[in-house]
C-alpha cells in the first residue's frame, strides 16, 4: 500500500508525540525534586499519613483522630487517605502517592497480609517509614507493628463471652470483616483452637465476611439466621460486622435469643446494650491505639527507635513503650464492656 | 489531468495539524508542563513509573476497544473479564498451576468470552450496549463465585516483579515495553491495513461497507474477540501489578477506558477515530489523576474533573461539527460554489 500524506502524518503525529511526552517525563525528573517539593521533610515538620483499611468506618474514625491528636502534639502535620472498599488493592495507590510526596512516616492497617508488600517496600526505599496498626503485614514489609493487645487475649475475651452468654453449649457463628484481613484471620484462628480445647459442647457452624460494610454484614446476619435455625449466638469480631448484626436482631424475633457479641465501640453499640440485644462486648480504646502508632511513627523518624526488640519509645500522654519480639508493640489489654460501664465512655 | 479524488479543502499542515488527535496530545503536553512546575513531588522520580504502572491495564483495554468504537459499537464487559481473568489465574495458581500456564488459560478463557459477545452483536444482530451490559453482569458474576470474597495473593516474586519494577534508566516499566508493541501492532492494524480500512467503513455507514464487500459481521466478531482477548491480558498485569485476585478486582475500568477512547477523539458514533489519539488520552487522563493525588484531591473530585472532561471533549465534536456546517452553510448562500460545483458535476 502506498504510504500517503496522511498516514506518514499520522506516524510522524505520533512519534513527536511519544518523543515529547518520555522526554518531558523523564527530562523534568532527572533534574531533581526541582519543582516545589515542599511536603517532604525540607521544612523539618514530620509528614504522617494514616491509611486505614477504609474511609467511613467509625472504628477508624476514631483511631485516626487520636494519630491526629499525637500529630498534633509532636507538632508534624497529618494526613488521612484511604479506599472506599476495604481491598488490598485499593490501599495500593496511596501508598505509591505517599512515597512520591516524600511522607516520613506512614502508619497503615492492611487489608491484606502480602498484597500491599511490595507498595510499602518501594515507600521504604523512598525513606517512609511504614507502621502498622489495627491489622498487621508480614514482618518484612513494615518497621514496626502496633497490636490492640495479644492476639491470645482478643480471642480469649470474645469466646468467653459468647460461652458465657449461651450457657457454654449450642451452636453459634462468626460474622468477620474482609476474607483476608490478617487481624481477623489470626483471631479467628485462635478462637477455633479455644473453642475445640475448653468448649466441647459449643458447635462453630460457620463462617461469613461482611467485608466491613455494613449492608452486607447486615445480610450476611439475615442469612445466618435463616440456615442455621438453632443458632445461638453471634460473634463478630469487628465493629461494623457486630453494629450491623445488633442492628438486624433488635428489630426482629431472635432479639434476647441469639446472643450478639464480639468487638464494637461503646457509641454505636449503646442502643443494643439498653434494649437487652448486646449483652457484652469488648474492645480497646481505637484513640489510644491511633494516638500509640503516631507516637510510634515519630520515634522511628527521629532515629530514637529501629523497630528491634527492647527498644523503648515514649507516647505522650500513655506513657512509655517498650518493643516486643517481631517489631511488635502492645497497647494493652481488651476492655469488656456492659450495662454498668458503658455510658463512662465516648468513642 | 483530472483528479480522480475531490481536492482537499485546506493544505497538508492544516489537515495535519488541526486534528482532534494532536488538540489532545496538545492538551496532555499542556497539563505536563504545568504538572511539572506547580505541583509538588511531580517531577520526583516515582511519578513516571506510578503513573505508566496505573494506566497500564487502561492503554491495553484501549487498544481493541478503540476499533469496537469506530465501528459504532461498545464493549461494557472489558472490567468483567479483567475479574474473570483474574480470578482464573489466582484459582489456577493456587491449585498448583504455573502461571504461565494459568495465564493462557485466561487468556483463552478471555478469548470465549469475547467470542460469545461477537457473536450475539455481529451474528444474532443484538444492539451490543444490550449484550455487553448483560455479559458485564454474567462475566462479573462467575468471577466472584469463583473465589467468592478471598482474595489469592501469594504470587511469586519473579512474576510480580515483572509487573512491578522498572528500568533503572529511564524508569520505565518493564510491562510497557510489550504494551507499546502491542500499540504499534494495533496502529498498523487500524491505519495501514485493508482491514482497518474496512473498521471505518463499517462505522461510517454498514450498509455501504456490506455492499463494497467488507464482511461487516466478521469484522465486529474479531473487534469482540480481541477486546476479550486483551483484556484478559490486562487481568494477568492488574493482578500481578497488585499482587492480589479478587472477584471483584477493576470494577468500573471500563468507564476509564471508553472515557480515555472519548477523549482521544474517537467518535462515540463511529467512523472516526485514531489511534494516536488514544494513547494521547489515556496518558491524559492518567497525567491528571497523578496530578490530582499529588495534590492531595479526593477520589471523588478527581472523577468529577474527568467526567467534565469527557463531557466536553464530547460535545466539542458537536459544537465544532455545528460550527462547520454553518460556515458551509453560508459559504453556498454566498454563491461560493468554487470546488463544490466542480465536484459536483465531476
Amino acid at each position: 500500500m502506498k504510504l500517503s500524506k496522511r498516514r506518514l502524518g499520522t506516524l510522524g503525529a505520533l512519534v513527536v508525540s511519544l518523543s515529547l511526552v518520555t522526554s518531558a517525563c523523564g527530562g523534568s525528573s532527572d533534574s531533581g525534586s526541582g519543582g516545589g517539593s515542599g511536603s517532604g521533610g525540607s521544612s523539618g515538620k514530620i509528614s504522617v499519613t494514616f491509611l486505614p483499611k477504609n474511609l467511613g468506618n467509625p472504628y477508624f474514625d476514631t483511631s485516626d483522630k487520636g494519630g491526629a491528636t499525637a500529630v498534633k502534639e509532636f507538632g508534624g502535620t497529618y494526613k488521612q487517605v484511604g479506599p472506599a472498599e476495604a481491598t488490598p488493592d485499593g490501599q495500593v495507590p496511596f501508598i505509591n502517592t505517599a512515597a512520591q510526596q516524600g511522607t516520613k512516616a506512614l502508619v497503615v492497617s492492611a487489608n491484606d497480609p502480602k498484597a500491599i508488600g511490595s507498595a510499602l517496600t518501594q515507600a521504604k526505599s523512598a525513606g517512609t517509614k511504614v507502621v502498622t496498626f489495627d491489622s498487621d503485614t508480614e514482618p518484612q514489609y513494615r518497621d514496626l507493628f502496633v497490636n490492640q493487645a495479644s492476639a491470645d487475649g482478643i480471642a480469649k475475651v470474645q469466646v468467653d463471652m459468647v460461652t458465657k452468654q449461651i450457657g457454654d453449649s449450642g451452636e453459634i457463628a462468626i460474622l468477620s470483616a474482609a476474607a483476608n484481613a490478617t487481624n481477623q484471620n489470626a483471631w479467628i484462628k485462635l478462637m477455633k483452637a479455644d473453642l475445640a480445647k475448653n468448649h466441647p459442647h459449643v458447635k462453630l457452624d460457620a463462617v461469613v465476611y461482611g467485608n466491613d460494610d455494613d449492608q452486607t454484614s447486615f445480610d450476611k446476619t439475615a442469612a445466618l439466621l435463616q440456615s442455621y435455625p438453632n443458632l445461638k449466638g453471634i460473634v463478630s469480631p469487628t465493629t461494623v460486622g457486630i453494629a450491623a448484626a445488633a442492628r438486624y436482631i433488635s428489630t426482629s424475633n431472635y432479639k434476647g435469643k441469639v446472643a450478639v457479641t464480639g468487638l464494637g465501640t461503646p457509641n454505636q453499640m449503646r442502643k443494643y446494650v439498653k434494649d437487652g440485644t448486646v449483652q457484652q462486648f469488648a474492645l480497646w480504646n481505637p484513640e489510644d491505639l491511633g494516638y500509640l502508632a503516631a507516637y510510634a511513627a515519630k520515634a522511628l523518624v527521629d532515629g530514637k527507635i529501629t523497630g528491634k526488640q527492647g527498644d523503648t519509645f515514649t507516647a505522650g500522654k500513655l506513657g512509655k513503650y517498650t518493643v516486643g519480639a517481631d517489631g511488635t508493640v502492645l497497647l494493652g489489654d481488651p476492655f469488656v464492656f456492659d450495662k454498668g460501664n458503658i455510658d463512662k465512655f465516648n468513642f | 489531468m483530472t483528479r480522480s479524488y475531490a481536492a482537499h479543502q485546506h493544505p497538508l499542515w492544516r489537515r495535519a495539524l488541526v486534528t482532534r488527535e494532536v488538540a489532545v496530545i496538545g492538551l496532555l503536553v499542556v497539563v505536563l508542563v504545568w504538572a511539572s512546575s506547580a505541583v509538588p513531588n511531580f517531577s520526583g522520580p516515582l511519578t513516571l513509573p506510578f503513573l505508566l504502572l496505573d494506566v497500564a491495564p487502561i492503554l491495553l483495554i484501549a487498544l481493541p476497544m478503540t476499533l469496537v468504537i469506530i465501528t459504532g459499537e461498545i464493549d461494557l464487559s472489558v472490567a468483567s473479564v479483567v475479574g474473570l481473568s483474574s480470578v482464573l489465574l489466582g484459582s489456577l495458581h493456587q491449585h498448583g498451576m504455573s502461571i504461565p500456564l494459568a495465564a493462557l488459560v485466561a487468556l483463552f478463557v478471555g478469548l470465549l468470552c469475547g467470542l460469545f459477545n461477537g457473536f450475539l452483536v455481529a451474528y444474532v444482530g443484538l444492539p451490543s450496549l444490550a449484550v455487553t451490559i448483560g455479559t458485564l453482569a454474567l462475566y462479573r458474576g462467575l468471577a466472584v463465585g469463583i473465589l467468592g470474597t478471598t482474595a489469592v495473593t501469594d504470587f511469586p516474586t519473579r512474576w510480580t516483579d515483572l509487573a512491578q519494577q522498572w528500568t533503572t534508566v529511564g524508569r520505565i516499566p518493564y510491562i510497557v515495553f510489550p504494551i507499546l508493541v502491542l500499540a504499534v501492532v494495533f496502529g498498523l492494524l487500524l491505519h495501514f491495513t485493508s482491514f482497518g480500512r474496512g473498521i471505518f467503513d463499517i462505522g461510517l455507514n454498514a450498509e455501504a461497507a456490506h455492499f463494497s464487500g467488507v464482511d461487516v459481521a466478521r469484522a465486529k466478531l474479531v473487534t469482540f474477540v480481541l477486546t476479550g482477548l486483551v483484556s484478559a491480558l490486562a487481568g494477568i498485569d492488574y493482578t500481578l501489578r497488585y499482587g492480589s485476585a479478587r472477584g471483584d478486582n477493576a470494577t468500573g475500568l471500563e468507564l476509564q477506558v471508553i472515557a480515555a477512547v472519548l477523549l482521544g477523539g474517537v467518535s462515540i458514533f463511529g467512523g472516526r477515530g485514531a489511534l494516536h489519539g488514544v494513547l494521547g488520552g489515556v496518558l491524559l487522563i492518567g497525567v491528571i489523576s497523578s496530578a490530582l493525588r499529588l495534590e492531595n484531591v479526593t477520589v471523588n473530585v478527581i472523577n468529577i474533573i474527568i467526567g467534565l472532561l469527557l463531557v466536553l471533549s464530547v460535545m466539542s465534536t458537536s459544537l465544532l461539527a455545528w460550527v462547520s456546517a454553518l460556515r458551509r452553510g453560508i459559504a453556498t448562500r454566498r454563491g461560493h460554489s468554487g470546488s463544490e460545483m466542480r465536484r459536483a458535476a465531476a
